[in-house]
């Protein structure tokens, strides 16, 4: 593999200009400056609201600082809370390019396209002559994710993830599996296997409060496609969701922004803290992948049984589809055919051997179907969190 | 899909998670009319079944946990025969309620 290097010394598997809009006010502005570099690594990510919110904050932070993006364009209408200055010093002080357009001081629409489009195209240039360095697989941060689940996610599509997530943190890669509130049922098996009991505790803690906190809004982490799909309850998604975890010792527990220390296996806890506020923990799939992202993931594995078309922002997403039916009515939206377990023309090591493959191929020049179709979702909403506990990543 | 040491006795379009599961999932979309073997039953199939969606390995009586991957995925809310439909018709979740549309295939598989 193939990176490029930043200051903190993590690297790069691609090499992105943000283009952050600070409230929704200057989301127009910023889409019309990436549009011309629509085939050019060119992504907008942002924040909507107008009032201030210190999780939003630190996920932009994250998100300008992290290893897939070269430089940044934070685009600021004026009068919001967002505390620009504070993420356009962060962004500088991580070595990167920064500007920072606000619309009203620039005189208004026109002006701040014009602005950020030039800012876009110089940095494009310089990143475009960034030369690569070595990168090893033990470099990685991988994420998993499954949406648009039926009945056959969580037998032939989780569990080869799993399975490639087995090989990646044996490889001394870190990676992240998440959505707290679909292991809701899996919490005692899952405590099981952390490396320490304390941790073990803090893992069911987790689920606990994502149970609390769906009662009180009345739904679940489920969809109506799922039932559809054959699901039937939370705990029967979430028993087919955890298999996405593989078999690794689970290494820590952590929250959105945080950077795993280390290879392993970690749960990232993406249901907030405190009493319930802001509506659902993650009102779609891409808030849970921008979350994976902020916490360093290189790549998400996103594992799809209806047939989710979605990529990301800054971070490729693989597509793994556990439907046979459903990819071979959706096979240009996959990237693998892990419906292929089900009919039998494929072991579940097989397919978690090509996930990783695929994986690392990223790093060697490959793209996923989602990038060659100009997927780049992005979302961010309200949400609170506390810091994680000393227990959470324990000192192995 | 290792434990699935009975095959001889079971329609093949039907995968048994774990011996210890109440439920079989189809792997492969099963036709109405259909005649299916299970365990020691044969049974015409009411309606599709598509796949993903579960039958009842055997008899499940009302307020009995439903089990797949070993783990009780929540509880019958009426008697499910050997044979029907496992799914939001029959089956409630003991930690929040599903929410489903009424075309989310609660009637697909026909009487529980």
């Amino acid at each position: 593999m193939r990176g490029y290097l930043r200051s903190d010394g993590r690297k790069g598997i691609r090499n992105v200009v943000v283009v952050g809009y600070l409230v929704e006010c200057a989301h127009h502005v910023a889409r019309e400056i990436a549009i011309p570099f629509r085939e050019h690594d060119v992504h907008v990510i942002g924040f909507p609201g107008c009032y201030p919110n210190t999780y939003a904050e630190r996920m932009m932070e994250r998100l300008c600082t992290h290893p897939n993006v070269g430089a940044a364009l934070l685009v600021s209408l004026g009068c919001e809370s967002f505390n620009k200055n504070k993420l356009a010093q962060v962004v500088r002080e991580s070595g990167r390019a920064v500007q920072t357009i606000v619309i009203q001081a620039s005189g208004g629409t026109r002006k701040s396209i014009d602005e950020g489009r030039a800012f876009v195209a110089a940095q494009r240039a310089v990143l475009d002559a960034m030369r690569t360095v070595p990168m090893a697989a033990s470099e990685l941060v991988v994420g998993t994710i499954c949406g648009g689940s039926d009945g056959t996610s969580g037998i032939t599509g989780n569990p080869a993830a799993g399975r490639a997530f087995d090989r990646l943190v044996e490889e001394g890669a870190a990676c992240i599996f998440e959505e707290t509130g679909e292991l809701i049922g899996c919490e005692h098996i899952m405590a099981e296997r952390a490396v320490t009991p304390r941790l073990g505790a803090e893992l069911e803690a987790s689920v606990a409060k994502a149970a609390r906190y769906y009662a009180t809004l009345g739904y679940g982490s489920f969809a109506a496609g799922n039932a559809e799909g054959g699901l039937t309850t939370i705990e029967e998604k979430s028993m087919g969701a955890y298999a996405k975890s593989g078999s690794a010792k689970i290494s820590g527990l952590i929250k959105p922004g945080d950077i795993p220390p280390r290879g392993g296996l970690y749960l990232l806890d993406v249901v907030p803290d405190g009493e319930v506020r802001f509506g659902f923990p993650n009102i779609n799939d891409n808030a849970e992948i921008a979350e994976l992202i902020a916490c360093g993931s290189h790549a998400i594995l996103f594992v799809t049984g209806r047939g989710s078309v979605v990529g990301s922002a800054i971070s490729p997403v693989v597509k793994i589809c556990a439907n046979p039916e459903t990819y071979r009515r959706m096979a240009d939206d996959m990237d693998v055919d892990a419906g292929r377990i089900m009919e039998g023309a494929a072991s579940l090591e097989d397919v978690g051997r090509e996930i990783r493959d695929l994986v690392v191929g990223l790093g060697e020049g490959m793209r996923t179907k989602s990038e060659e179709l100009g997927h780049q979702e992005f979302i961010l909403t309200y949400k609170s969190f506390e810091p994680i506990g000393p227990s959470c990543l324990p000192a192995v | 899909m290792e434990s699935d040491q009975r095959l001889g006795e079971r329609d093949k379009r039907l995968l048994l998670l774990d011996e210890a599961d109440n439920v079989l999932v189809a792997i492969s979309r099963i036709k109405r009319g259909e005649t299916i073997a299970l365990e020691g039953a044969s049974i015409a199939l009411p309606a599709d079944l598509p796949i993903g969606h579960k039958l009842a390995r055997r008899a499940i009586a009302a307020g009995e946990k439903v089990i797949k991957y070993r783990a009780p995925i929540g509880s019958a809310t009426i008697d499910i025969a050997v044979g029907a439909h496992v799914h939001v018709h029959n089956v409630k979740s003991d930690y929040t309620p599903t929410y489903y549309l009424t075309d989310a295939g609660a009637d697909v598989g026909g009487a529980a």
